[in-house]
């Protein structure tokens, strides 16, 4: 299969992950869709390496690897702060700083 | 076309249509404990794609840090913020017209821009060169010395401050002291 194939199957997964970042209303949904995104990212960098034929792509792709898990970890410790001061961790019923 | 390439086409397009409909069950499931199954489904057939552009070390990766941590740990924190008991989380969504509308036209901005310049792109064959695992240490422990040594304090940083972030109540004091001071004020609590 060619590269194009690889970079459409990435940027559908990356809309994919853009529909849900806007519709979901669970911070954990929110979540889940950057994650989408992030892994669409990594296919574009892993495809990208092989096309080259170098491996600073996978280098690449495995640092961006261990950054989203890092981020995942703080974001669902800050996903579990607010659900204990508010009860709830639906994204608009978090307004406060609405101007 | 001969037999290899046709079976490598059948797999990749298996793989995409597998990978494109566990994304959209992903973002359009209303209980999210599915959705974040789906995720898993999605991350699995992330590795395939891997192990077919001859990344076999990114694919374990894959498979080990997303598919066994984050989907572990994003159920964990389903779990935690749930008041209903069960595993039916609602997961309702809003405004889905808009949002489809403008995911569609990123897409299409995306493939376009794609395939406008596909004749730009390297055309090497994807799975000529296998990347060992051998290479890519070699090349964290000497080219990229400082940047692994960085991510090792982002990790750290990370641990400790989702530890901080999610401990109970005592935020941003140490807990001996607390306690101290509550058996203090009230003696009749530890009866």
């Amino acid at each position: 299969m060619s590269l194009v194939g690889y970079l459409l199957l990435a940027a559908a997964l990356f809309c994919i992950g853009i529909y849900g970042l806007l519709t979901r209303r669970n911070a954990i949904g929110i979540l889940l869709s950057v994650e989408l995104m992030a892994n669409a990212v990594n296919i574009n960098l892993v495809a990208f390496a092989a096309a080259h034929g170098d491996h600073l792509g996978q280098v690449f792709a495995l640092f961006s690897t261990a950054i989203t898990v890092a981020e995942v970890a703080v974001g669902l410790a800050l996903v579990i702060l607010v659900f204990r001061s508010r009860r709830s961790v639906l994204v608009d019923e978090l307004g406060e700083l609405k101007g | 076309m001969n037999e290899a390439d046709w079976v490598a086409q059948l797999g990749f397009a298996l793989v995409g249509v597998g990978l494109v409909f566990s994304a959209t069950r992903v973002v359009t499931s209303d209980n999210l404990v599915r959705s974040v199954l789906w995720l898993a489904v999605t991350l699995c057939a992330t590795a395939v794609l891997f192990l077919m552009l001859s990344a076999p070390f990114m694919a374990s990766i894959q498979l080990m840090l997303y598919t066994g941590g984050v989907i572990t740990l994003m159920l964990f924190g389903v779990m935690l913020t749930n008041r209903e008991a069960g595993v039916v989380v609602a997961n309702e969504r809003n405004s889905p017209k808009r949002a489809a509308a403008l995911a569609i036209s990123v897409f299409a901005v995306f493939a376009a821009a794609i395939i406008g310049s596909r004749d730009a792109l390297p055309t090497r064959p994807l799975d000529a060169t296998a990347v060992t695992t051998a290479v890519l240490g070699q090349s964290f422990l000497t080219d990229h010395l400082l940047a692994f040594e960085v991510l090792s304090v982002l990790l750290l940083a990370a641990m400790i401050g989702a530890v901080v972030l999610a401990r109970r109540r005592d935020f941003g004091e140490p807990s001996g002291r607390r306690v101290k001071k509550k058996t203090a004020a009230d003696p009749g609590a530890e009866a």
